[in-house]
């Protein structure tokens, strides 16, 4: 029975998993700009 | 800001595979739960690394018909790339094995081909190192290069699929291509493996970049 899977409903009716999700965006976004300011610079050092 | 647009759509198309990722609705199964919601990084770690590792070749065969430096440069940072990625990809996979199968690591063909592929791959970063001559390092790898990607073929995509296995895809268990990766998931998946291989090549680049960078630096 498709019922019968444990799936993280509990996570999902408590508001929970957008706590998880919000914080691996962050962390996800704040990797991104690190690489961003690295192409910057690399950038910089080629003109 | 002077960023290409592949850039900012891989960074975007990422960004979406972890935000549906974990909110989208996915199948319910035995076993797996919710960590089929790995396909959305772990697999897509995989086929990022292939399709690296094939550009890579790219570069080598390209260089092979052309002795032009820059293009070993892009094959060896494709490759290093690929790598990375790859032992991402692995660490994954031993999370994942210990989660459902009960162990980090099981003897079965795509797991040891995968860790084969990868000491075949770290051969060809000896085997740079092991040559003084540029030319004739560029050279040898360039031919390395080819041939390791074709072992990589043999050894993650065309022996598992010969014998039994444990791993999904394989030894006559259905891919997560067959019937599970419904259409919700394909939702999600496609764009993961599209933002990874742009961020993969974007790191790639960068690589290479620096790469370039230092050379001049050593002429000057």
């Amino acid at each position: 029975m498709a019922q019968d899977v444990e799936m993280a409903d509990v996570m999902r009716s408590n508001g929970k998993i957008y706590v998880v999700v919000a914080v691996i965006a962050i962390l996800f976004i704040g990797l991104m700009i690190y690489l961003i300011r690295i192409d910057k610079k690399v950038q910089k050092l080629e003109e | 800001m002077k960023l290409k647009w592949w850039k900012i759509l891989g960074i975007v198309l990422v960004l979406y595979s972890i935000i549906a990722g974990l909110l989208m609705p996915v199948p319910k199964l035995n076993i797996l739960n919710e960590t089929i919601r790995n396909l959305y990084f772990h697999v897509t770690m995989w086929f990022s690394m292939i399709i690296l590792m094939l550009m890579s070749l790219i570069q080598s065969i390209r260089y092979l018909s052309s002795f032009d430096k820059l293009r070993d440069l892009k094959a060896e940072s494709l490759a290093s790339t690929g790598m990375f990625i790859a032992t991402l990809g692995l660490t994954t996979g031993m999370v994942w094995a210990q989660f459902t199968w009960g162990a980090f690591w099981v003897n079965d063909p795509k797991l040891n081909g995968a860790a084969v592929t990868m000491l075949i791959y770290l051969a060809y970063f000896i085997l740079r190192n092991s040559i003084e001559n540029e030319d004739t390092r560029a050279r040898v790898s360039a031919i390395y290069n080819i041939l390791a990607f074709v072992m990589m073929i043999v050894f993650i995509g065309i022996l598992p699929r010969m014998t039994d296995s444990l791993h999904p895809g394989n030894g006559g268990n259905p891919g997560f291509g067959n019937y599970d990766l419904d259409s919700n998931m394909r939702m999600v998946f496609y764009p993961a493996v599209i933002g990874w291989i742009l961020l993969g090549s974007w790191i790639a680049q960068l690589s290479y970049r620096i790469k370039v960078l230092e050379i001049n630096k050593e002429n000057n």
